[in-house]
């Protein structure tokens, strides 16, 4: 079992260096002198210079990448240009925000999916598990950023219900104590703020959670049909144990361990849906961070936030992982 | 000398019946029927479409839908019907093209790692093609794309590649994972024993038995693959104005949300039944192809 561990952090360290080169290549791809891709057009001939030094540009392509690799371990990505303030900073500053959201949209996701999944699979061929699949594939299918739009359109425009926008009303004062609003207005029992943010976090974790949700509804309704059918179930039955109790007690648990594999992968993807999610709902994130950043060709930043929510990426395919092991007795003797 | 020559005496389908069981498939039959009138309407385009998707007329801008115009007017009097209908060419064609980018790529380069796993340098070359794999998997797909696009340059051409590029890993691991099994089958062995040449037993024998979970995830991939292009020109990043792309068209229409919801409503309507009836047919093609899978 540790050697298993030791492995597979040995790998999310080689993945984490790999990732590091891939964007330092890409940024290399840039046309143009990559100091003065750092520094933008409106750096002086001196700056461009310290530039040049610092990141090592005389130095042949490895060695530029070691210096590279200095600099992440050190926490130095640099300055935004636009805002001249640390790259690290303002990402830090922005990450609650998108863990937040992933964090609801996955709740949600992981939720209602197995939910759905179990009643599809224990009414297998009925109507209700032939709506689910229909739904579930129109979840798998939709582009989520004309969902969000469409949410938008019908609960914030038309209705009234949801705001369009925005992680707190304006008008409520809340002391950022971790960044995480929903956790902040709990810590400090400022309920005003904490159904806000709720309020707020509803359409944006709905638009993020549709994917995932029918991924894992279809996953569990699966899983679940194939444990359905192993002769430890029949037992179960003949033992005149109640459907229900069959399912809870004896069926999700071995069902459980795939669905826990594809949801701990949504939530690392759901990063990716982050930014269209953040773009349209204007949720002060990372995703619209980086998605600023990128309109404004600010490489710093896109370079850091793209380290950052890959990093991240790989970091929760780890922990996924580790989980698996731990409920997979398989894996855990082998 | 091309496949067709080498493999003269064989025939190219390994089953005849393959038509005849998708057929039996009703999911696979409405998605093949959507795709293919989706196919239609985007080579037919200069015919169907009742005005050209670029003539202004400001004088009828934001008009919802009526019968002049069925879906409606854009901010520039651009008749909706007629972009969407040339969305359909535009979001099709670079589906088609990222994705058979990726599978040559995938099919090339997955073929060579499964094919050479021992030896020093097959060991090296197979370690080398999966850990590069693994190093582009390890990025969430929109955010790989976002960053290769804003390395390269915004545009349609270049969205096209990064959307290719994500893809390629997932057709390598499929390729070499069935080379893999594929390859320690009797029937390999009876070629081999047989003198069969290596290259004909790699293209004739052993590429028509890796190629349907190729066939089932491009056809998947092309869904995930129009959403992926349409998300970056929404973003800015691929098509631009006033190309008529499904994803640009949203984002035009996003500044008129309030006022004219079917600005925004049909072009992501346009995306939405395009992925399904290709995930349909992606789930008809798996089934048929390769029953062990069906779910």
């Amino acid at each position: 079992m540790l050697q298993y561990v030791i492995r597979r952090t040995l790998m999310l360290l080689y993945v984490l260096l790999g990732v590091s080169l891939t964007i330092f290549l890409l940024m290399r791809l840039i046309p143009g002198d990559p100091a003065l891709v750092m520094l933008g057009e409106r750096a002086t001939a001196e700056g461009i210079a310290d530039a040049r030094r610092s990141l090592g540009l005389e130095q042949p392509l490895a060695v530029q990448y070691l210096i590279y690799v200095k600099h992440i371990l050190t926490g130095n990505l640099g300055r935004s240009l636009h805002t001249h303030t640390r790259v690290a900073e303002e990402l830090w500053a922005r990450f609650p925000a998108t863990i937040e959201l992933s964090l609801a949209a996955i709740c949600l996701a992981g939720g209602v999916g197995v939910l759905a999944g179990i009643m599809s699979a224990t009414r297998h061929y009925s109507l209700l598990d032939t709506g689910f699949m229909m739904l579930s594939l129109a979840g798998v299918s939709m582009p989520i950023f004309w969902l969000g739009l469409v949410l938008i359109w019908t609960f914030a425009l038309l209705l009234g219900w949801f705001p369009p926008s925005g992680r707190l009303d304006v008008r409520i004062v809340l002391d950022p104590l971790t960044g995480f609003y929903i956790l902040d207005s709990l810590l400090t029992r400022h309920w005003q703020a904490f159904w806000n943010a709720l309020w707020h976090l509803t359409l944006p974790a709905v638009t993020l959670a549709t994917v995932p949700l029918a991924i894992i509804a279809r996953m569990t309704r699966s899983s679940l049909l194939e444990v359905l059918h192993q002769e430890y179930i029949l037992t179960a039955r003949s033992k005149g144990l109640h459907e229900w109790r069959v399912v809870t007690r004896h069926a999700i648990r071995n069902a459980l361990i795939p669905i826990l594999t594809i949801g701990g992968l949504q939530f690392g993807m759901l990063l990716g849906g982050a930014i269209l999610t953040e773009t349209i709902f204007s949720w002060p994130g990372l995703g619209r961070l980086l998605y600023n950043a990128v309109l404004s060709r600010d490489y710093p930043l896109v370079q850091g936030g793209t380290l950052l929510i890959a990093a991240t990426f790989a970091v929760i395919n780890l922990a996924v992982d580790l989980l698996y092991m731990l409920v997979n007795p398989k894996i855990r003797y082998e | 000398m091309s496949r067709a020559a080498l493999c003269q005496d064989r025939p190219l389908s390994p089953g005849g019946d393959f038509l005849q069981r998708l057929l039996k498939h009703p999911g696979g039959v409405a998605g093949g029927v959507v795709t293919l009138g989706f196919l239609s309407i985007a080579l037919l385009a200069p015919w169907v479409s009742p005005d050209d998707p670029l003539a202004q007329d400001l004088s009828r801008r934001l008009q919802g839908p009526s019968r002049r115009h069925l879906l409606g007017t854009d901010d520039f009097g651009r008749d909706l019907l007629s972009r969407v209908i040339y969305g359909a060419r535009i979001s099709l064609s670079v589906g088609f093209i990222s994705i058979g980018i990726a599978v040559g790529t995938g099919l090339l380069l997955g073929l060579t790692a499964g094919v050479y796993t021992t030896g020093r340098w097959g060991r090296w070359i197979d370690q080398a093609i999966m850990r590069t794999s693994d190093i582009l998997l390890a990025f969430p797909a929109v955010l790989l794309a976002i960053a290769i696009v804003s390395a390269f340059g915004p545009g349609l051409r270049n969205a096209m590649l990064a959307i290719a590029i994500i893809y390629v890993p997932r057709f390598i691991r499929i390729v070499r994972a069935s080379v893999l099994v594929e390859k320690e089958q009797t029937y390999i062995e009876a070629g081999r024993a047989l003198g069969v040449s290596p290259r004909r037993l790699l293209w004739c024998h052993l590429l028509p038995n890796v190629i349907s979970p190729v066939i089932v995830q491009a056809t998947l991939g092309l869904a995930e693959a129009i959403i992926e292009a349409a998300a970056l020109s929404f973003l800015g990043l691929g098509a631009t104005p006033p190309t008529p792309e499904w994803g640009a068209m949203l984002a035009e229409g996003r500044s008129y949300l309030r006022l004219a919801p079917w600005v925004t409503f049909f072009p992501g309507l346009a995306i939405f039944l395009t992925v399904v009836s290709f995930n349909l047919l992606g789930d008809g093609l798996r089934d048929t192809l390769d029953p062990r899978l069906r779910r």
